[in-house]
């Protein structure tokens, strides 16, 4: 895929979702035994066009995710690099025990596409939010746990799951109008951690499209002369140890997620750190572990304190 | 069908039956999976010993492929893995042992010929889909042959499977739902009705037929007489006896999963001796 600052403008506009159906195409015309398994969304994760462009690899299992994770596993054992997309809550709850069994125990290899996980749909409700998928997912065994901060790092992370020989769930958040985290290309390598700001006194880690808000904050910060340093943790499972060795030099570590505070990327974090005697204090900024109303996303994103203003806020309450 | 290729099969199933009592002994106090490994014997022995194509090498290509999703009946499996040369006597006797192959479900492992891990029910026919439409995308003809357990059929996931397999026209893939019309704590009827069994598989747009699971000559006659002439998956509904083949377990719900002491595994070897 070309990645021009044209191409990152557009595939902005369209979100993640759009994009990762037109990288699946690019990708599928490269790979000659991919196949992309759906559940009855090719519109929804930008799947029009390869339906009709590559009928051949493409196979709709229906509203049926607990076989769309089999078959798919199936196809795998047979030496397929298969993709499989439908929204997040079922792309991983509603059939956590085949991927347990099919992708962890039995290492068929998969790559995951949840989209529209976080709080993207929340005028849909919590039934197609999605605040739980890493959680859950992060105590199953051999699996890449990877969310992409804006559109070309989806594309850029899509390529990688590809191409990795473990299973990867791709955790896709953000609606059209994705912000632009990457104005150009740089290196994603599963695992690896980017710095986005560089700083001193707190280290922020976050994932997904909340990496905005997050930069937003930074900035907001910086002007009070408070020193701060965002990493793009984009790679919640396998977690990057060697930037959290680093973290522990800085007075405050804030982690962000559009997930449950418990089990997500806050939580990765804090288990590591946990292992050093004086780790700094973590602060936990993300959902807490509640559903309650819904609304447009930037309404919940406001409501559960997750905008930058209210980043800020929280920081600061936290600074000694 | 000839008579000797009958006595065959007839012989394959009863070294299956000794291996299993022997590994349930041998398995003692950890108990062992009998009445559903024990209804499927003539199903798995006519499938390795006659129907499914392989070779010494159980990751050749060009075999046809198996798949025991109701895998507490692993114990069928094992002794027809070994009764093929894939997995030796000595091996057998590690069943459920410390760090054994040979767990009480199946565990993946393709160089003794266990393609999949098994013993979460309702998930095997989603993997012989996946694999069925493998074959035909490469256009080979070889067969996906997948059992299933009546209890099993109460799971979403199965009749998920289903319609999946008749929409992909997946005419290489065949199951036998073990029909024993028992599940763990009772009968069928008492836990979940599965009904007629056959006429919701038809529904689901799959070709289907009634046989006697035990009836080694009925099991063969299928695959010999059967013609392909629509593009629908083959649901075989073999009704079987759980328990088959000793006084003691059969249709006796208590052999779901029980542990095997000296005297009846010696009544056992007696039995098998007496029906020769």
């Amino acid at each position: 895929m070309i990645i021009d600052e044209r191409n990152i403008k557009m595939w902005s506009t369209i979100g993640a979702r759009a994009t990762f159906g037109i990288a699946a195409l690019e990708i599928a015309k490269k790979i000659d035994n991919l196949i992309v398994c759906t559940c009855d969304v090719s519109t929804s994760a930008g799947l029009d066009r390869f339906r009709k462009t590559l009928p051949d690899k493409y196979y709709d299992l229906g509203i049926a995710e607990q076989n769309l994770i089999g078959v798919a596993a199936g196809l795998a054992s047979e030496g397929y690099n298969v993709i499989t997309t439908t929204f997040a809550p079922f792309q991983t709850l509603r059939c956590c025990e085949q991927i347990k069994v099919n992708l962890g125990y039995m290492k068929q290899k998969i790559c995951m596409v949840g989209i529209g996980s976080g709080l993207a749909l929340g005028t849909l409700g919590f039934t197609h939010c999605c605040v739980e998928d890493v959680g859950v997912l992060r105590s199953i065994p051999n699996l890449n746990i990877v969310s992409p901060a804006d559109s070309l790092e989806t594309i850029k992370a899509l390529e990688a799951a590809v191409n990795s020989e473990k299973s990867t769930y791709l955790r896709l958040t953000g609606s059209s109008n994705n912000p632009i985290i990457y104005n150009k290309d740089y290196e994603f390598k599963i695992g690896k951690s980017v710095t986005l700001v560089d700083g001193n006194d707190i280290i922020i880690f976050c994932a997904g499209a909340i990496t905005k808000n997050c930069l937003t904050a930074a900035e907001i910060l910086q002007k009070k002369n408070i020193s701060v340093k965002v990493v793009n943790m984009h790679t919640i499972k396998p977690i990057d140890k060697n930037i959290l060795d680093e973290s522990q030099n800085f007075k405050l570590i804030v982690s962000v997620e559009e997930h449950n505070i418990y089990g997500g990327l806050g939580s990765a974090i804090a288990e590591y750190n946990s292992t050093f005697t004086n780790s700094p204090k973590q602060l936990f900024l993300g959902i807490k572990d509640i559903y309650g109303s819904g609304g447009t996303y930037d309404y919940l994103k406001e409501k559960h304190r997750l905008d930058p203003e209210k980043i800020v806020e929280d920081i600061l309450k936290n600074l000694d | 069908m000839d008579k000797s290729n009958i006595n065959k099969i007839q012989n394959f199933s009863k070294s299956i039956r000794r291996n299993i009592i022997d590994m349930a002994f041998s398995a003692g106090a950890s108990s062992a999976h009998l009445g559903g490994a024990l209804s499927i014997v003539e199903i798995i022995s006519t499938l390795f010993c006659h129907v499914m194509k392989y070779n010494d090498d159980p990751q050749w290509q060009d075999r046809d492929r198996f798949i025991l999703s109701k895998g507490h009946a692993c114990l069928a499996y094992y002794a027809a893995l070994c009764e093929i040369g894939y997995i030796s006597k000595d091996e057998l006797q590690t069943f459920e042992k410390d760090s054994s192959k040979l767990l009480g479900h199946p565990v993946i492992n393709r160089e003794i010929g266990i393609d999949f891990s098994n013993g979460s029910l309702g998930m095997g026919l989603s993997l012989g889909i996946g694999v069925a439409l493998s074959l035909k995308k490469r256009k080979k003809n070889n067969r996906v042959f997948v059992i299933i357990g009546d209890g099993e059929c109460n799971e979403g996931s199965v009749w998920e499977a289903a319609m999946a397999a008749s929409h992909f026209k997946l005419n290489n893939l065949f199951i036998f739902i073990d029909n024993n019309k028992f599940q763990q704590t009772g009968t069928n009827d008492q836990i979940m009705k599965t009904s007629d069994l056959r006429s919701k598989w038809e529904s689901f747009g799959w070709e289907t037929i009634d046989i006697d699971g035990h009836n080694i000559k009925e099991l063969c006659n299928y695959f010999e007489s059967m013609e392909d002439s629509e593009l629908k998956p083959k649901a075989i509904i073999a009704n079987t006896v759980k328990g088959k083949g000793f006084s003691f377990s059969e249709n006796n719900n208590d052999w779901h999963h029980s542990i095997l002491t000296k005297k009846l595994y010696d009544q056992a070897l007696e039995e098998l001796e007496v029906n020769k």
